[in-house]
């Protein structure tokens, strides 16, 4: 048993040992960000704790200790729960799609005892861990061959299927993107994407007229805001008027007038970064990117790092998703993207997203807790 | 694990690729954070500047209209009301239309809408922008309004608010001169931001229109920080309107009340005025109509039925009602024969009752003539016989001046709008009208205020005044000056003889004194046509004259029927007119009194004249009483 030698071979950590090994700037860049967006909530709630402040740290805080006892558990658990944690959160999504809550007229929330959960959302890290599983258990020579594609590509398929159909196709597109990454990062050859890329310009005009109204309307807005300066296109007028009026130092913590005067909508969620850039202004808007990009390259370090391609895959596939997150967001909410419903990664309001993000920090942690791990290709076990 | 070490190769430079891509995004979305923060900064701080201040109009109290002795005619009430901005009553991409009409809805159960007005409201809805509020509803009681107040946070779009409404306390009597405010209409003039404002009334009519601008005062603003609802969160500047300046009017509120109430159910006007300063000091008109009727909307039945009333209650007769003086006209004709020198004070003429020239026939009123008359006498018994004789010897020419220097065919204007000119008939004036030559038989018709002559009851009373004061002219004004110096100068007249002074007419003393004694007989001459209507009240006595003018033609036969007043239809009969002045021993008023088809002038318009003529004197009486107590004792400090 090679594989049992070389795991002798490094001494077994000890939990002294793992929590000391947490990559702590990274978790310190969570704190602050966190601490921004619940800031940021108390400035647009008006000075009120109620509204939104109290439930979101409740959310941080769970998610803190979910962070953390996911980033002490050993890595190898996470390989052999994937496709168990993958089919677990497809089960939820076709649930929603049978039993979902309507709302803001789509179907993407689930009561289960009381908790309302968003299963995109689950999936989202369950699909970059499946993937990492999936992509660790093949060769170089497999990847290169297109058959063994086609299950992953059907492991993209149904989620993010399932997710337009709710319809919710901001997340549709972080599943696709973020996948998209893990083929890359798995070494698939690029000629591929390059096919992949000219069939998907090829299918536009039919992927337009399977859109729905609203996100057609929120595309060809996006295209043109003064298309409906008070309907679809008010969102974006407004969110760079916000913008604007910032300028580079801001207009002061809770007196940005967009967002205190409710001419910018949806302030506590997908447009609270807008409500940051005007009460901050560039300063804080740079600020809050540069956290991000210290996040983002902390995770390629992680991932570099790491002794075993499942935690590699797992560090860079979450750091890409969190990025798409990141850039879909902003890029929104400053006019450069159409407005797709995606949250701010750890500042916008909203509780599953919140949880799920700093479960998939935790799993990051993981991965860079136990770096040294080697892992076979194929792992024995039970959960195999 | 070399197989590893090959993946690990390839995954550090996708790594590396996929870090550098998210790396460049990065930095993509930071240049396009500084193209909107610094490169486009001003522009949209200006933009979310428009977005959050709101300029608000501040409507400044109208000022109050007073009478002479600081009496409110009309001033401003509390107006509960409701208002609604079409475009804050939308939910999601609702139509305006199906939004109001579901607000409207909405606020069915707690005050009234009717169906005229939801009409108005749509159409006032579809003319303005969609920001602008439109009324709903105006004066609503103090339980209505809560009951909206507490229902509004539900109710988008829909405020309740507290306006002026314009308040005439003295009703129909003042309704002609001071008139009413009405709504904003599309043909107004609307340089003056103020008209834009809900609910906004301006002067329509009357006094209220003629000094608007003046009452009307000038428009504030109020920058408002409002929300995206626009509501308003707080003031950020205010720059207080101008109020509308109070108006002080000439007139006697209390007199004016009289006159009306003596007039009744007439189609009437009469003026008082005062003789030295010109001061009107009632000026009536009926029948009337409630000036504060206008202010809630008049409904379209009640309109129409003003409109077509024949007694015509929305036209103020005194001012430009023109109607044939009548008798009232003879002092006139005597002025012009004595200041002609054609006849002197003692010329006589036998009255037989009627008069040839050539095939036509000139009846007097008094079937069977009054026999030998002078030139008082006639004035006395109102004989036409005499004047037909003055007349004709006097001219056109001569009468016609007289008539126009006595202000006659001239307007008298206050600028109210309304005001009319009369017609003294001349040669000229017949040629250029009818391109007929003037026919003497005209001169005689004339001679006794027919024909032709046509006169407001306001010039009326100019005329008479410019009598009593023995001749000066005498401007009348209905606004009371501010500056007391002025008023003094005007009101104790100019301490020299009436030929000296430069607002002489030129008449002489001796002429005048004839016309005096005249109407002195007319009223207190047991013979004269106006004695049952004498002032009896020592120092209060009045001196008129009567006039009775034919309304049409009397034929031949309805002359020898010689029916009563009543059994001529309304509309046929004769115009009953009394102009007068008092006291006799120191004139202080003159008075004309027009009674449309109210039959003859002593028993019509002679009572009227007798009763507002005491009134005034008693009022006036009152009053120097008053203010020779205000004189006498200033008003003491406070402390």
């Amino acid at each position: 048993m090679v594989e049992t030698g070389l795991r002798l071979a490094k001494p077994e950590l000890t939990l002294g040992k793992k929590i000391v090994g947490i990559s702590w700037p990274l978790v310190f860049l969570i704190l602050i960000t966190a601490g921004l967006g619940l800031a940021v909530l108390y400035s647009v709630a008006d000075g009120a704790v109620d509204t939104w402040v109290r439930a979101q740290s409740i959310r941080i805080g769970i998610g803190l200790v979910l962070m953390f006892a996911i980033a002490l558990v050993d890595i190898r658990l996470f390989l052999r729960l994937a496709y168990v944690g993958y089919f677990g959160a497809l089960i939820l999504l076709i649930a929603v799609e049978v039993a979902g809550s309507i709302g803001m007229g789509a179907q993407r929330w689930l009561e289960i005892g009381g908790l309302r959960i968003q299963p995109s959302e689950l999936m989202k890290v369950a699909l970059v861990l499946a993937l990492a599983r999936y992509f660790h258990e093949r060769s170089m020579e497999e990847v290169h061959k297109l058959r063994w594609l086609f299950i992953p590509v059907a492991m993209i398929a149904a989620p993010a299927l399932l997710v337009i159909r709710q319809p919710d196709l901001g997340t549709a597109l972080l599943l696709i993107f973020g996948g998209g990454v893990m083929f890359i990062l798995a070494g698939v050859r690029l000629r591929v994407f390059a096919v992949v890329a000219v069939a998907v310009v090829g299918a536009i005009p039919f992927l337009w007229r399977s859109l729905r109204g609203y996100q057609r309307d929120r595309i060809l807005t996006f295209l043109d805001p003064e298309r409906d300066p008070l309907g679809a296109g008010y969102h974006i007028i407004q969110s760079k008027i916000a913008l604007g009026a910032g300028g580079v130092f801001g207009r002061g913590f809770r007196e940005g007038t967009q967002s205190q005067l409710n001419f910018l909508p949806e302030s506590q969620t997908d447009f609270i970064f807008t409500t940051l850039a005007e009460e901050f202004g560039l300063v804080g808007g740079l600020g809050l990117l540069g956290l991000y990009t210290l996040m983002l390259a902390l995770s390629v370090i992680i991932a570099l790092r790491s002794r075993n391609h499942f935690g590699r895959l797992l560090a860079l596939g979450l750091g890409a998703t969190f990025f798409f997150y990141v850039f879909i967001n902003i890029g929104m909410v400053t006019g450069l993207l159409p407005v797709v419903g995606v949250p701010l990664p750890l500042v916008s309001f909203g509780g599953t997203a919140m949880v799920t993000l700093l479960a998939g920090f935790g799993l990051m942690l993981s991965v860079h807790i136990h770096r040294e791990v080697l892992i076979p290709r194929r792992l024995g076990g039970t959960f195999s | 694990m070399a197989e590893d070490s090959g993946r690990y190769k390839s995954f550090t430079r996708r790594a590396l690729l996929i870090g550098g891509t998210q790396a460049a995004l990065l930095a993509a979305l930071s240049g396009r954070l500084y193209y909107l923060q610094v490169v486009r900064s001003d522009q949209y701080r200006m933009l979310a500047d428009e977005n959050r201040i709101s300029l608000r109009l501040l409507a400044p109290p109208r000022g109050q209209i007073l009478d002479r002795d600081g009496l409110v005619l009309a001033t401003n009430q509390q107006n509960y009301r409701v208002l609604i901005i079409p475009e804050q009553t939308k939910l999601g991409d609702e139509e305006i239309e199906v939004s109001l009409a579901r607000t409207l809805d909405a606020l069915e159960p707690l005050i009234p809408i009717s169906d005229r007005q939801r009409d108005r409201i749509v159409r006032e809805v579809s003319r303005k922008r969609n920001f602008v509020p439109v009324t709903v509803v105006e004066n609503l009681t103090w339980e209505e309004f809560s009951r909206v107040n507490v229902r509004s946070p539900d109710l988008p779009g829909v405020i309740p608010d507290v306006g002026e409404t314009r308040f005439y306390p003295q009703g129909a009597s003042l309704a002609h001169l001071v008139g009413y405010v009405a709504l904003v209409s599309e043909n107004d003039d609307t340089d003056d931001p103020l008209l834009t404002l809900p609910g906004f009334r301006i002067g329509r009519t009357g006094v209220e229109r003629m000094s608007d601008l003046s009452l009307r005062g000038k428009a504030g603003a109020s920058h408002v920080e409002v929300n995206a609802h626009g509501r308003v969160i707080r003031e950020l500047e205010r720059s207080e309107g101008q109020p509308g300046a109070d108006l002080v009017l000439t007139l006697d509120s209390n007199l004016q009340q009289t006159t009306t109430a003596r007039l009744g159910n007439e189609s009437a006007g009469a003026v008082v005025m005062d003789i030295w300063s010109g001061d009107i000091l009632a000026m009536a008109s009926t029948p009337g109509f409630d000036p504060n009727a206008f202010n809630y909307g008049l409904a379209q039945d009640e309109w129409d039925r003003l409109v077509t009333d024949t007694r015509k209650p929305l036209t103020n007769k005194a001012l430009s009602g023109q109607y044939p003086p009548g008798s009232a006209f003879k002092m006139i004709v005597s002025l012009a024969a004595l200041e002609a020198g054609i006849v002197n004070p003692g010329h006589r003429v036998f009255c037989p009752g009627e008069v040839e020239l050539g095939n036509q026939t000139f009846h007097c009123w008094k079937r069977g003539g009054h026999g030998d008359m002078t030139m008082t006498s006639a004035t006395e018994q109102s004989c036409d016989v005499y004047f037909y004789d003055i007349a004709r010897r006097t001219g056109i020419d001569k009468i016609s001046e007289m008539a126009k220097r006595f202000g006659l065919g001239t307007t008298v204007d206050f600028g109210l709008g309304v005001e009319r000119s009369g017609l003294v008939p001349s040669r000229e004036w017949k040629l250029a009208r009818t391109g007929e030559r003037w026919q003497v038989g005209e001169t005689l018709i004339t001679g006794i205020g027919q024909g032709f002559v046509l006169t407001t009851p306001a010039q009326l009373a100019v005329m008479t005044a410019q009598i009593a004061n023995g001749g000066l002219r005498v401007t009348p004004r209905l606004i009371k000056p501010a500056d007391p110096v002025e008023e003094a100068r005007v009101d104790g007249g100019l301490d020299v003889e009436a030929d000296q002074d430069p607002r002489s007419l030129g008449i002489s003393a001796s002429a005048m004194a004839v016309i005096h004694g005249g109407m002195d007989a007319v009223v207190n001459n047991p013979r004269g046509t106006a004695y049952r209507s004498r002032i009896t009240q020592a120092g209060f006595e009045m001196a008129g004259k009567t006039g009775t003018s034919q309304v049409r033609r009397i034929t031949e036969a309805e002359r020898e029927a010689d029916r009563g007043v009543n059994e001529i239809p309304w509309a046929e009969r004769d115009h009953a007119v009394f102009v007068g002045y008092a006291p006799i021993s120191a004139p202080r008023y003159a008075i004309s009194v027009v009674v449309e088809h109210g039959g003859g002038g002593a028993s019509m318009a002679a009572p009227i004249a007798h009763d507002v003529m005491l009134e005034a004197q008693r009022l006036g009486a009152a009053r120097d009483r008053r203010q020779a107590a205000e004189v006498d004792a200033p008003p003491e400090r406070e402390g």
